[in-house]
């Protein structure tokens, strides 16, 4: 692995700039069409994985009726809640309630902006792409508080406390996880990233993936770590008192953050764009159902951990662990830039095992009882 | 075996402790006045050889001169048990005293006896209805409740 | 670490309100919690929502016409509850159940026992927030148990089975074979559940510790069942008691030795293997013959007065009947077990957090049927 300049001329594939014929005015209506087009789309077909999936790994049938094998069960959905009658508390603060759904809608839609579908094409090829990328994910979390606080409900100020709480504590990890990538890519942007993938950086960088599929369900508020929204606990957490669009404005958000985040663990780990036979663009949907897929299979196996026990996660194993990771690959790029991939995949392999279960020994979760 | 304790030989043990507290003795049972029944109470779960630890259950029943509150208790150590009973006159205001500081146990069941039957229990802390609403008049287990 | 330590900031603690209806409680329960941020001071319980007057209503029935009754009180092991009516009722009348009644009784009450700690352990794991996974597999395996209650009797929820003197009908022929088909799958099945479950990281972090009732609360609250047994009391009616044929049956009862929540889910799935070796060993032995007494419809038991009990899931459900030689029993209390477990929820829960609040609940499994009867 060399020092960037090097990286970047020395690869059989060249970064290619987006320049679409019509000029910048017709590139950025294009793409903004498409992406709108892309995300509701994609909506719709995650919610279909995670509805059948999620059945099935029950031991039941997932929907079935509406459509061909229940294709069209979000459009239905979509539909039913457009139709309900939109319920404001009354002792809500309306411009809060109202703003609210905007604000952590948005900056989830404006994350695409930046993931390359394939190799030039993208909305803006921002050269602090992924900087750019977790600037604007943490928007939504005021959008996520707005609901709660203007909800006049104390179920909802609880969920939205503590999604604020899991979302500052998550983006620490996270970032620390992303700058191992950057280090061995050498560039902050996307498309670079991807370019500069020959051999997918999951390999190189498993610890890191790991952190980030970790936070990046925790920032999404997605099983195990879902409390933001514990069905069981606090009835809907912080959108108990929305309804009707505003309602499905939030899970709207929720399962295009899901893609956002499937996104970027493909564009980062996976290798985004690349691939055999299939055009690029296929590639990508491609890889990003399958880590969706991941993240359904983690939401039908595991409990859910209690907030303390998310905090500590967060700071005393996932912290700590990105650390050591960013340590040990900024030992490699510096000291082994020459070394054979293969060598430095192992190693980086065994490092991981080797920490995460002695870690997990040694660390303890949350809190316990309280003497009150 | 549970052994079902005999109401006369208890009977006896406690009349020598507690002259004057057993008013009848039925195979299985025994009834003790009202007044001396926390201090059976309390011997009857502190006597080692007896050590009556654990209370199945609190009921009442009303025959029609006088309500009868019925205790079982048994012990998990030695496996027998006994019941015994107390009875309060009166249809007005029928008190009992409440064993809530022996067997917490008693906490809900005194309280549900309360609500449905109208016997108060003194010395239990928190004496309200617990399945009717604030504020019902009457008692509904009471034979002579008339909707 | 008091709260003391925690608290830098000027707080103050807030009443939430856990209402009847809603998507976790085991029915119509409310709780009014005193919260301080997530940890819970103090909670007070409020039950009556699902009042009925059964113990009222038994005033005005026959003997026999009560038992529908009893199928309505806690309506996810409905066998239990009529076994245990109809074994006061023939102590108070002294009559004796023939063998093979016997037999049907303890294998229907065994699988009554299944079927409920497949709905409490599921709904458990439920409440711990596994996405209703490990609740659709239980429910799955009551299914089949439950299919072959419909064989039997021909009800799927309230089922009305027991009588006065042995069981309403006699088994089909099919019910045999398909009981031999039920009993390998269940076993291998509580084997599979067990194995995904047991070893758990967030499993254990969650349950582990929490919710801890101590032995000498338990029999002082008079706690009974597997949450008693889970706190280490050894204490079982099938064992201590015997009632019907259990004493001929060898079986071995589970304990639990700190009494948290993962001790009581575990003395539930020891139970259903406990259950299962019960069902082997007696449906190799049925016996022929009738499967109820000759007992006169309008019963008039002798006067006075009976207690019997079982060990019901749930624990030590029991019946106290007073007779006064009518066909109507003067009085019938029934022991409700619901809600003498709901004694120590309050000491149980203080310190911990809302999210234990709701595991710690959902382990003591009750049904509010049985608690406001």
């Amino acid at each position: 692995m060399a020092t960037p300049e090097l990286l970047i001329q020395n690869l059989p594939m060249q970064v290619v700039p987006p320049d679409w014929p019509g000029g910048y005015w017709w590139h950025w209506l294009f793409f903004t069409v498409i992406l709108i087009a892309f995300v509701l789309t994609m909506v719709m077909g995650v919610i279909y994985i995670e509805r059948r999936g999620l059945g099935r790994m029950q031991s039941r049938l997932g929907p079935n009726r509406t459509g061909p094998f229940g294709l069209l069960q979000a459009v239905a959905d979509a539909v039913k809640v457009l139709l309900k009658e939109n319920i404001v508390p009354d002792k809500a603060d309306k411009l809060v309630h109202w703003l609210a759904p905007v604000v952590a809608f948005v900056p989830v839609l404006m994350i695409f902006a930046v993931i390359p579908f394939q190799n030039g094409a993208l909305l803006a090829d921002l050269n602090i792409g992924i900087l750019y990328v977790v600037a604007i994910s943490s928007v939504a979390t005021v959008g996520v508080f707005m609901a709660g606080w203007g909800s006049s409900n104390k179920y909802s100020l609880l969920g939205a406390m503590r999604n604020v709480a899991a979302v500052v504590s998550y983006e620490m990890p996270l970032v620390l996880a992303v700058l191992g990538v950057v280090l061995i890519a050498g560039s902050l942007s996307m498309n670079q990233i991807v370019v500069a993938q020959d051999i997918p950086f999951i390999l190189f960088q498993p610890l890191g993936f790991l952190i980030f599929f970790a936070a990046g369900c925790a920032e999404i508020n997605r099983s195990p770590f879902d409390l933001m929204e514990a069905d069981q606990e606090l009835v809907a957490g912080f959108h108990t008192e929305y309804s009707g669009m505003k309602f499905a404005m939030f899970y709207l958000v929720e399962y295009a953050e899901a893609i956002a985040i499937s996104a970027i663990i493909t564009t980062l780990f996976l290798g985004g764009w690349r691939g055999p036979l299939l055009p690029p663009w296929l590639w990508f949907i491609v890889k990003v159902f399958i880590v969706f897929f991941f993240m359904v299979w983690t939401r039908a196996t595991f409990p859910r951990v209690r907030i303390d026990q998310l905090m500590a996660l967060a700071w005393k194993f996932l912290f700590p662990l990105a650390l050591i990771n960013l340590f040990v690959t900024a030992i490699q790029v510096l000291v082994w830039p020459d070394a054979l991939p293969w060598i430095v995949i192992i190693i980086n392999i065994a490092i991981m095992v080797i920490l995460v279960v002695s870690w997990s020994k040694l660390f303890k979760l949350g809190w316990g009882r309280l003497n009150v | 075996m549970t052994v079902a304790l005999s109401g006369k030989d208890l009977a006896g043990q406690l009349e020598e402790k507690f002259p004057g507290s057993v008013e009848e003795t039925a195979p299985h049972s025994l009834v003790v006045k009202s007044n001396s029944l926390l201090a059976v109470a309390g011997y009857l779960k502190d006597t080692e050889s007896l050590a009556f630890d654990y209370l199945n259950y609190i009921t009442a029943v009303d025959y029609y001169s006088y309500f009868e509150v019925v205790y079982q208790l048994t012990s998990l150590k030695h496996n027998h048990s006994i019941i015994i009973k107390t009875r309060c006159y009166g249809r007005e205001n029928p008190t009992a005293p409440s064993v809530i500081g022996l067997w917490r146990s008693a906490d809900f069941q005194e309280r549900e006896i309360y609500d449905l039957m109208g016997i108060k229990f003194e010395g239990h802390p928190n004496l309200k209805r617990l399945f009717l609403w604030e504020g019902f008049q009457g008692h509904p287990l009471r034979k002579d409740f008339i909707q | 670490m008091t709260t003391t330590e925690m608290m830098t900031l000027k707080t103050e603690p807030f009443v939430l309100n856990f209402g009847p209806v809603h998507p976790s409680t085991h029915g119509v329960y409310r709780m009014r919690a005193t919260l301080d941020g997530e940890v819970i001071l103090d909670i007070e319980p409020v039950v009556g929502y699902l009042h009925r007057g059964i113990e009222k209503l038994s005033e005005e029935r026959t003997y026999s016409g009560f038992i529908p009754l009893t199928d309505r009180l806690d309506y996810i092991s409905p066998m239990s509850n009529n076994l245990g009516y109809c074994l006061a009722v023939e102590k108070l009348a002294g009559i004796k159940v023939p063998e093979r009644a016997e037999y049907l009784r303890v294998i229907i009450a065994e699988l009554q026992r299944l079927a409920n700690h497949c709905i409490a352990v599921g709904s458990f794991l439920n409440d711990t927030g596994a996405y209703y996974t490990p609740f659709m597999y239980a429910f799955r395996e009551r299914e089949k148990i439950v299919d072959l209650f419909d064989m039997v009797c021909g009800q799927r929820l309230t089922y009305n089975y027991m009588r006065i003197g042995g069981v309403s009908q006699d088994i089909p022929d099919e019910f045999l074979p398909a009981l031999k088909k039920l009993v390998e799958q269940m076993s291998r099945w509580v084997e599979e559940y067990d194995f995904l479950l047991m070893q758990n990281e967030i499993l254990l972090a969650r349950t582990k510790g929490v919710g801890i009732l101590p032995r000498e609360t338990a029999i002082n609250c008079g706690i009974s069942g597997p949450v008693a047994r889970a706190s280490g009391v050894n204490w079982d009616l099938r064992k201590n008691d015997p009632y019907s044929i259990y004493d001929r049956f060898e079986f071995d009862i589970p304990q639990g030795e700190t009494g948290d929540c993962y001790d009581r889910y575990r003395v539930r799935v020891e139970e259903m293997r406990q259950s299962l070796r019960i069902i082997k060993q007696a449906m190799n032995d049925i016996p022929a013959g009738t499967v109820r007494a000759d007992v006169p419809h309008l019963i008039r038991p002798p006067k006075g007065e009976a207690y019997a009990h079982l060990e019901a899931p749930k624990g030590e459900l029991g019946y106290y009947l007073v007779s006064d030689n009518s066909i109507a029993p003067y009085r019938c209390h029934i022991r409700p077990t619901s809600l003498i477990n709901l004694t120590a929820l309050r000491e149980m829960v203080k310190g911990w957090k809302v999210a234990d609040l709701i595991a710690i609940f959902g382990s003591i499994d009750i049904t509010m049927g049985e608690v406001d009867r």
